[in-house]
């Protein structure tokens, strides 16, 4: 073999703390090594020139580059020598800028340690051979979970783009928590009307199936071939002969029960459509709710319903599909905040989340859009909105900025103006954060021309006097207690990610954060990919987002799988663990450990094997270090390739 | 019921300005069926003051304490004062980490031998005895009295360290008083602070914050609070009559220990639970208590204790 080795400069982030010359001249005496040289940015234009025409005039068969993470240039150099004649595995990168210069001062030994990195390298590429990657055909159709507006926006974007789209939305109709609001900010604009269409627009798109009221149970598979099943929870309602009428509604006896769409703030009888604008607008019986299953003599919906649609004995049905790609966009829930005792813990009537007010503030909501207290109906005059609920608060296990409170809350404390003009309105914050496109001027305007009264400070504790609240706090700015009589408490509550993320995430083998938030590939230039090829996320289930940022998140995950499935055959990593059947003693343990169920097992002429499904492996060498037999092997990380490394380190 | 024997640390108000609630607490344990046993030449726990110079002295003063209960081979130690409570957690929690664990060792010269645990004896009684439990040994229920249960800023928070109760909103007491027939009112203030020790160089800060308190329970009808802290106890009983006039409000609002209501209702006579020591007249708001008897129950003199 013929070794070429690049030392890289990467201008000073490496030459500053490495000695590079030294570097490359020791490499230029190590095995099988014939030419080694530095360069100033190994990965610019003139950098890849080089290394292609060393490769030609040397008759170079492997190549080492020690530069950067190849998280950051592997691909580009793997395109370099791919360029030059050569297979793109013959290639290794030692990092000796993140591993090296950027985490110690003193070149004496970073120049030591840089040297043996690139002779683990070395070593390691003695033993590389050709990889071939695979071709697997994808089917050209995408599933979106979650049909806020992110998912909305994800799922017309990949069906305008000519692209099958399969949409699955967990509550009886799409459109998130952005269907909840009133008005958005900072345009004031009714939240309904904006999204309305949109949501009318995947229901009429020929090209989306919508599952509303459905989960997804299961997925198997791989990019481009994902095996996903759908269970459409069972509604008791026929929605093929529901006209959405709400008939059944109106006479249904069970009317006192928990308003999930309305935040609990009013009541909602146990069938159900959550509002008027609902996509589908399809009734929907809660069985805990309802007094047919309750044991009770009813059926009062199935009595009055003109089209029959009602069936107490409708069953769960799974629903299997074949997708190439999945969009993640699940949302948001709010963070709990009755851990606050110092806010009531959900103790007093008239202490409300900003969801809840939105409700109320919603003409379609259970008060008619009238601002009411919720203890005795009467109109308040004095609103204190508290920021930073459950957000900021690492107290609580809490500490990010949930982005979004600072301007719903400048525009609560708007509304509250324009719907009781004799109101005050008092906002307790910890800083105003407003980036955003004419997002600070929308906070002053609820401060200068609407009146709200900022006080720059957290609040120490709500409580009961009389009838009103009084709401003591701190004025940092002053330096001084504060207290306000307030008639009604507004907690702009933080959010968390989805209750049910957790679990998805598991299904969908992507990772999540302790928020349970999903992870995306790299924090900025992989903001929409996970680690897991094939899965896209949009909106505020990979971090909080405010309705224009999930949108263009949402467009950005069509775009991603646009371009994932606008060729009909994917390439498949060929870094994948391969059995030797000679040395297979079928004992299974490859089996339980896969995370991926990549390996099977397979009967070879009556003896157990295993056996691996090359485009399922992901080439996490999980099966490889439990082998007892060390029959599992990882392509390009053979077991004696890491102990050729190992060697180098150890014995030079 | 709890056979196991506490070592019982007073704190120096036990034996000056809350000797009341010291008897009280004692009594109050012998009749539920705590044993208690003082922990041997005990030695002030620093209150406030020391923390405030030098954390390694203070956990010594407290450390140093522990020692001593370790002479009797107890490692779980009790006592009423939410303070000296605070203090005992601190010096434990602190001493977990090597460095200051030998810093303290040099200054007390005498290594912890034993894993100690500290509680207050309101948390004793809650956890031990719970309310259920106490409610079978009522004997003179306080039916008809109306009152606020006043926990202080120090009983229950920091939550991390005290591990008791919530820290916003607690009810032990609550629980414990409504279990011996009181009425309890849903007093929002329970955990603000009373002021503490700056009734001496701040009277004005301790009438405003005190008031504040003893005006929040009148006007919601309590014929009295209760509290679990001596320091709080001194301010909001003693002071009243200062508060009253800084704050140019007429209220008569008696300040108990729980441990005296309860002791009262569990039958105790008046030389253990010192109802006497009260500043502010405890007796318009205990002629409140009606007594009612079971109607099933016939009534049984013999076993009346007198009060």
């Amino acid at each position: 073999m013929k070794i070429g080795v690049f030392i890289c400069h990467c201008g000073s982030n490496i030459a500053a703390t490495v000695d590079v010359k030294k570097v490359a001249e020791t490499a230029g005496r190590m095995a099988e090594v014939v030419y080694a040289t530095d360069a100033m940015y190994a990965c610019s234009e003139p950098g890849q020139q080089a290394i292609e025409e060393a490769v030609k005039k040397y008759a170079l068969s492997g190549v080492v580059v020690a530069s950067c993470s190849p998280r950051m240039h592997e691909a580009t150099f793997r395109r370099t020598v791919e360029r030059a004649g050569l297979n793109r595995y013959m290639f290794e990168m030692a990092n000796i800028r993140e591993h090296v210069s950027w985490i110690g001062r003193d070149q004496g030994p970073n120049t030591v340690k840089a040297i043996e990195l690139v002779r683990m390298a070395v070593e390691k590429l003695r033993l590389n051979r050709a990889l071939i990657p695979r071709k697997l055909p994808a089917t050209r159709r995408a599933l979106v979970i979650g049909g806020g507006v992110a998912g909305i926006q994800a799922s017309l974007d990949c069906a305008e783009a000519g692209l099958e789209v399969v949409l699955v939305e967990r509550e009886p109709s799409i459109g998130g928590k952005m269907s909840k609001l009133d008005k958005t900010f900072p345009t004031v604009d009714c939240s309904s009307c904006i999204l309305g269409p949109r949501m009318v627009d995947v229901a009429q798109h020929e090209r989306i199936t919508l599952y509303a009221y459905s989960e997804i149970e299961s997925v198997s598979g791989y990019v481009g071939n994902f095996e996903v099943v759908i269970r459409k929870k069972a509604a008791y309602v026929d929605w093929d002969k529901c006209t959405g009428c709400g008939l059944c509604i109106e006479k249904c006896p069970s009317k006192k029960n928990f308003d999930r769409f309305n935040e609990g703030l009013g009541s909602a009888a146990a069938i159900n459509i959550p509002f008027p604008q609902a996509i589908p607008k399809k009734a929907v019986i809660r069985a805990e709710d309802c007094r047919q299953f309750q044991g009770k003599k009813c059926g009062i919906c199935a009595k009055f319903c003109p089209t029959g649609a009602i069936n107490h004995e409708q069953q769960d049905e799974l629903v299997t599909i074949q997708v190439g790609a999945i969009v993640a966009a699940t949302g948001y829930d709010l963070a709990d905040w009755t851990v606050y005792g110092e806010y009531g813990a959900g103790r007093y009537a008239d202490v409300i989340t900003s969801l809840q007010y939105e409700r109320m503030l919603s003409a379609s909501g259970p008060f008619g859009g009238h601002i009411k207290r919720p203890s005795n109906g009467e109109e308040p005059k004095s609103v204190v909105f508290i920021q930073c609920v459950a957000s900021r608060d690492p107290s609580i296990g809490r500490p990010y900025c949930s982005g979004f409170c600072c301007m719903y809350t400048a525009k609560q404390a708007i509304m509250t103006r324009d719907h009781i003009p004799d109101s005050q309105s008092y906002v307790f914050y910890m800083d105003i954060r407003s980036p955003g496109k004419g997002y600070d001027e929308f906070t002053r305007r609820a401060q200068e021309e609407y009146g709200a009264q900022y006080v720059r400070g957290r609040v120490s504790q709500v409580y009961p006097r009389g009838n009103k609240l009084v709401v003591r706090g701190a004025d940092t700015l002053l330096g001084s207690q504060v207290e306000v009589e307030a008639d009604l408490v507004v907690l702009a509550v933080g959010g968390e990610g989805s209750r049910e993320a957790a679990g998805l995430a598991e299904k969908l083998r992507i990772s999540y954060d302790s928020f349970g938030f999903f992870l995306e590939g790299h924090p900025k230039l992989k903001p929409v990919e996970t680690n897991t090829a094939g899965v896209f996320l949009a909106g505020s289930c990979q971090g909080l987002k405010d309705i224009p940022f999930s949108v263009s998140q949402g467009s950005a995950a069509a775009a991603k799988t646009l371009a994932l499935l606008s060729r009909d055959m994917l390439e498949s990593d060929p870094q994948t663990a391969q059995v030797d059947i000679k040395r297979c003693i079928g004992c299974g343990k490859c089996i339980q450990v896969c995370p991926f169920q990549a390996i099977r097992e397979a009967d070879l002429r009556g003896q157990s094997k295993a056996e691996v499904l090359e485009a399922v492996c992901q080439g996490c060498g999980l099966c490889n270090a439990t082998c007892p037999q060390g029959a599992i092997q990882l392509s390009h990380f053979t077991d004696n390739q890491v102990l050729a490394e190992v060697e180098a380190l150890l014995c030079p | 019921m709890s056979a196991k024997t506490y070592a019982y640390y007073s704190g120096c108000s036990g034996s000056g300005t809350s000797k009341e609630y010291d008897l009280s607490t004692r009594a109050l344990c012998a009749a539920l069926g705590i044993t208690l046993a003082d922990v041997p030449d005990w030695s002030c726990c620093g209150s406030t003051p020391a923390h405030m110079v030098d954390h390694a002295l203070s956990a010594a003063l407290s450390a140093r304490n522990l020692a001593q209960s370790e002479q009797l081979g107890l490692d779980d130690f009790v006592t009423p004062c939410p303070s000296c409570l605070k203090n005992t957690h601190n010096a434990i929690e602190q001493m977990r980490d090597p460095g200051f664990r030998k810093e303290v060792d040099r200054l007390t010269m005498r290594p912890l031998a034993r894993k100690h645990r500290a509680f207050s004896v309101l948390q004793l009684i809650y956890e031990e005895v719970t309310p259920e439990g106490l409610a079978l040994k009522i004997k003179k229920p306080l039916h008809g009295l109306k009152l606020a249960a006043y926990y202080g800023c120090l009983l229950t928070r920091p939550g991390r360290s005290m591990r008791f109760d919530d820290e916003e909103n607690p009810v032990s007491m609550d629980r414990l008083l409504e279990a011996a027939g009181a009425g309890m009112l849903p007093f929002p203030l329970k955990v603000e602070c009373c002021g503490g020790s700056f009734g001496i160089p701040r009277g004005d800060v301790v009438a405003r914050l005190s008031g504040r308190i003893l005006e929040l329970a009148c006007s919601m009808g309590a014929d009295a609070l209760v509290v679990a802290c001596p320091l709080c106890q001194m301010n909001l009983d003693l002071r009243q009559k200062q508060i009253r006039s800084a704050v140019r409000l007429n209220f008569h609002l008696p300040v108990f220990y729980y441990t005296q209501l309860l002791g009262l209702a569990l039958g105790l006579p008046e030389d253990q639970i010192l109802l006497d020591k009260l500043v502010t007249d405890p007796k318009p708001a205990l002629a409140k208590i009606e007594i009612i008897r079971p109607p099933d129950v016939p009534a049984q003199p013999a076993k009346e204790v007198p009060a």
